[in-house]
Formats: structure tokens, sequence, C-alpha cells
């Protein structure tokens, strides 16, 4: 009981002190919704996405019928919206974390154990990054094949060393305090010094950097969508729209709008949340 | 210095050799093919292996990569398989629009930053300064992709003052002896072409720009503060040269060096850049070439262009190397 009542406050005082930074509000809110709009996708769109009627094609949004307008195809834009958030939650989500873990894993080698190991692993960094990722993502799908799977696997390949680069610094930094040399002397295997004395305190560090990956994936996967790499043109994907919408541009303006909207709502949301979470978590900050 | 720029050269060549061997086995290796795309459908597989070994792919990775490497030797980097034509000539007579934007895009982001990042250290810690710090913060969030389909948005639809389409108007006939339309419409005084392709430029142009003039903005102006605390800055005050003068004179020169090393990477990155902007905005360059290539899976044209922009990345960091000595002296005789 006693326990309980103490760990109530323990862990509400973070979550309220975060909801009082603007910028961590603003971005988390937006995202909120963005979460809400992709579960309740069914439920809020009012048209099938992927309903076609040739008699209403570039159709101006109007109340009462299409909020936000048709496509060349006669699609309801504002249903294509709501379910491209789908897409782009999906793509945040299962790109951004396989990218945090992997790089991760290998900034922590790097940062920790030194030698051939970092050696190794830093100077894939450095070749890694000196490729235009956007040139790189890419010649990837176009090596691996198009689609969802390619792209999150490319954004995988690719981004790993934003976290691996920064984790490895922030390591090698631990690494040389004198916790650590306690645990060293204290008998703990490498394993669980970097479990359970290193990780808790970079866990911050990469909470922010997860954070603005998942915007970079969005973007990435709506650039690969946009450039017909990713998912097939019929699915309603954020970038496939605003392809679409940029061949009838001079038409139906509506139709590229709405998905650019969105994705700009999202990136900055993201990066808000980003510099908020960085702003509150670095105790060099504070 | 001869000798510095000599071994950067060397140091390139096993770069470049890998970049061409990877692209090579890869695009070789994975699923999908190139001449079943080719075909019509219900071709026989006689016409299959026919169209297979009339490309060459029917001999082994090795046999067929000393086959293409005595080839390109001698300038020949084999058909495209899509646009049924020479590699080497749709490369040449796209390239030009490419380089040409490229470098708008450089000199407008050097032009920017610069002049933002002297305007921000002039009125440092005013209100100037947080309104720089604000813009560039803003223009940094914010990917090129989306800057480039705003631009289309607001200048090309909105308020309809720029072109959003194609390199110049159909209108025009330029029958000019070079794909350096830009360059030669200046040299041929042609007023009213230059005009043209500089308003089909701009906006990719900007959209290419603007990250870029973010980074030097923000890293030439901590580097110009860092320069105001020197002593030799001092000195200058001391004789009574004004605040400008002090800054453009004195601290310009020395905070371009940090500048330049850091934020020079990031030209690749403009380059690369190229292949996205020119998709959104229909330009007929090498970056667009590329996506059709790998749409299309044209294997010569893949690997043909994966050659250009590796030798147009060593280029740059050559240019980069030069550009940092000619701003160091004292590096010159090192």
């Amino acid at each position: 009981m006693v326990d309980a009542a103490m760990q109530g406050p323990v862990i509400g005082q973070p979550l309220l002190r975060l909801a009082g930074n603007g910028r961590v509000l603003i971005g988390g809110t937006v995202l909120g919704l963005l979460l809400l709009a992709s579960i309740a996708a069914p439920w809020l769109a009012p048209f099938d996405p992927l309903d076609q009627d040739l008699a209403a094609q570039l159709q101006r949004p109007a109340w009462g019928g299409h909020l936000l307008g048709t496509d060349s195809l006669g699609r309801d834009v504002l249903s294509r919206l709501i379910y491209g958030s789908r897409i782009a939650l999906e793509v945040a989500v299962l790109a951004a974390i396989p990218t945090a873990i992997l790089g991760t894993a290998l900034g922590l080698v790097a940062g920790y154990f030194g030698g051939l190991a970092d050696a190794v692993i830093s100077r894939l960094v450095d070749v890694w990054t000196s490729f235009p990722p956007v040139l790189l993502s890419i010649i990837l799908v176009a090596l691996i094949g198009t689609g969802l799977t390619s792209v999150i696997v490319a954004i995988i390949v690719i981004d790993w060393t934003r976290f691996c680069r920064v984790v490895r610094a922030e390591t090698l930094k631990q690494r040389h305090m004198d916790y650590i040399d306690a645990a060293v002397v204290a008998g703990l295997q490498p394993l669980a010094i970097l479990s359970r004395e290193i990780w808790p305190n970079i866990a911050p560090l990469v909470l922010v950097l997860l954070t603005l990956e998942m915007g970079i994936a969005v973007i990435v996967e709506a650039i690969l969508s946009f450039v017909g790499l990713s998912i097939s043109t019929d699915a309603p994907s954020w970038g496939g729209m605003i392809a679409e919408g940029r061949q009838v541009v001079h038409q139906a303006p509506w139709i590229m709008s709405a998905p650019l909207l969105a994705l700009l709502a999202t990136v900055l949301a993201l990066n808000l949340l980003g510099d908020g979470l960085k702003a509150e978590l670095d105790p060099v900050l504070k | 210095m001869t000798r510095t720029l000599l071994s950067r050269l060397l140091q390139a060549v096993p770069t470049l050799a890998g970049v061409v061997v990877i692209v090579f086995v890869l695009v070789r290796v994975v699923p999908g093919n190139p001449i079943a795309m080719m075909l019509p459908p219900g071709a026989s597989q006689a016409d299959f292996d026919h169209l297979k070994a009339l490309y060459g792919l029917d001999k082994s990775i090795p046999v067929q990569f000393l086959i293409w490497l005595r080839h390109a030797a001698i300038g020949d980097f084999g058909n495209s398989i899509s646009m049924r034509s020479g590699v080497l000539g749709l490369v040449i007579s796209r390239l030009p629009a490419t380089l040409e934007l490229a470098a708008l895009a450089g000199a407008i982001a050097i032009v920017l930053g610069v002049l933002a990042a002297v305007a921000g250290a002039r009125w440092r810690g005013r209100w100037p300064e947080a309104a720089i710090d604000a813009v560039t913060g803003f223009a940094q969030a914010v990917p090129d992709f989306i800057w480039a389909l705003a631009a289309i948005l607001v200048l090309g639809v909105l308020v309809p003052v720029l072109p959003i389409s194609g390199r110049s108007d159909p209108s025009i006939s330029l029958n000019y002896a070079t794909q350096f339309q830009l360059i030669e419409s200046v040299l041929r005084f042609d007023g009213h072409a230059f005009i043209d392709l500089m308003r089909h430029m701009i906006l990719p142009a900007l959209a290419l720009a603007l990250p870029f003039t973010a980074i030097i903005t923000r890293v030439l102006k901590i580097s110009l503060k860092e320069e105001l605390t020197q002593d030799y800055v001092l000195l200058a005050r001391v004789k009574g040269f004004g605040e400008w003068r002090v800054i453009v004179r004195e601290a310009l020169r020395n905070a371009a060096i940090p500048t330049a090393t850091l934020t020079g990477v990031q030209l690749t990155f403009l380059i690369g850049g190229t292949v996205l902007i020119e998709r959104i905005f229909s330009y007929p360059g090498i970056g667009n070439l590329a996506i059709d290539a790998v749409i299309n899976r044209d294997l010569p044209m893949i690997q043909g262009l994966v050659l250009v922009f590796a030798l147009m990345f060593i280029a740059i960091n050559l240019m980069l190397d030069l550009v940092t000595v000619a701003l160091n002296p004292r590096l010159s005789h090192g």
C-alpha cells in the first residue's frame, strides 16, 4: 500500500511536467489526433478511400458532399487523407523503432568497447553518411524492390547512423565516469553494465532521436510514394496523393494541398515534440 | 598543396571502384527482370533469350563486368534498355541542366546564407538575430520536399507568377550549340531566353537552396560571433573601424574557414537533392533520368548514373579542399 502510494506521484509527476511544456503539449496533441484518425478511420471517413466514381472526377471541396473534393478518379480526398494517416503512422513506428534499436546497439558497442569494434563501426558510419540519404534510399529501394516493406528496410539500413553516432559519443563519455569504474570493480559483466548502468543514462537521448526519426521516416515514405517506389498508387498514401495531385495541380489544387498540409503538420509536431523532450530531459539544458 | 590534392585523387580511386563494383553486382543479383519488362505480353522464350544475349545478360557476372569495363574504358556505357539509346549520350545531354540548377542553388544558398549570418552577427542579441534564428530553424525543420511542393502551390497556382514544370517554355525554340542553356544565353546576350530559363529554374533552385542556406547561416553566425571576441577584432575596433567593417573585412574571412569545412558535405546533399527536386518540377536533368531508370530497372542507365554521381561527389570534395586552402593561406605552405 505504502509503496503504491509512493509510486503514484513519482511516475505521474514527470508526465505532468512534460505536459506543462508547450512544445510537448502541441506536438503530442497533433500526434494524438493523428493516432485517433488512423484508429477511427473506418468511422471517420465519409467514403470508401478506394471507391472510384468516374462521374465525379475533380470535384471542388463542398459542404454536404465531398468536404475536400475528389481526385482524378473521383475518389474522396478526405477519406484518403484519413486512411493515409495509417500508412504514415505505420512507417513512423515500424521504421523508426528498429532504426533506433540497431543504431543504439552499435553505438553502445562502439562507445563501450572501443578498439577494433569502434574503428570498424565508426568507419562504417563515415562511409554511410557521405552519401545523400534521399539518393541512397531511392537506389536501395530500386535494388530490393518497391513496396512499403522495402521502404521500411531502406530507412532502417540508411538511418541507423543517426543513433549510432550520438549514442557512441554519449557512451564514451559515460564510460569514463566513476560509477562505471565502480560497476567494473563490483564484478558486473559488460552486458549488465551496458543495460543496467549506461542505458538508463542515454535512454532520454535515444527517445528524443526516436521522435525526430519518426518525422524523417514519414517524409521518406512520402517521397518514395511520390516518385512511385513505395506502396501501390491505389493505396491512400499521402505521398501518392501528392504525386497524383501534382499532375492536375492547375485544375484541382486541393488534391495536393490536403496531404501536403497533413505531412507538414505531422513533421512539425514530431519536431516540436523532439525539441520539447530534449529541453525537458537534458539535465544540461535545464 | 599539389601533393595533398594528388593524394586525395588517389584516395578517391578505390572508393569509386568500390561503388561501381557493388552497384554492378547488386543490380544483377536482385530479383526483377528488365528483359521481361521490355517484351510485349506473349513473347516466346526464343525472343527472351535473344534479347538477353543482345544486352549481354546471359553471361556470368564477372564476365559481364569485364565486358562493361572494356567498353567503359573507351567511353561506351552501353545502351539504355528503356530509352533504346546510348547511355553516355543521354547522360551528357541531361547533365548540363542538373549542373546549372545545382550551381544556381549553391550560389543562392551561399549569398543568402552569408548575408543572413552577417546581419545576425551585426545585430547579435537583438531582435534581428532572433528573427533570423527563428526563420533558419523553421527552414531546417521543414524538408525540401515540402518546400518545393508548397512553392508550386503558392507561386505556381495560387498566385501564378512562375512556371512549375520543365526547363524552358515550349514556345521558345533554343537552337543552342550546348545544353548549358543558361550559360549560353548569357554568352549570346539572349535576354529573352535567359529570363525564361531563370523563371523556370528559380523555384527548384530555391527549394534546393533553402536547407543549405539555413545551415550556412547557423554555422557562419556562430563562428562570426566567436571571431568577434578575438584580439585582432579588438585591435580593429581600437583603430576606430565601424561594426560593419570589423565583421565584413576582418572576421568574415576567418569565420569562413570552419564554415566551409562544416557545411561542405551539404554540397553533396544538394547534388543528391536534385534527384527529387527535378522530379517534382519535371525538370529534364539527370535526377529525373535516374528515377525513370530505377522505375524501369534500366541496368546500363543506373550503372552509368551511379558512376556520374560518384564522380560528382569526388569532384565536390576536391573543390572543397581547394577552397579551404584558398581561404587559409597557412595551409598552402604545408
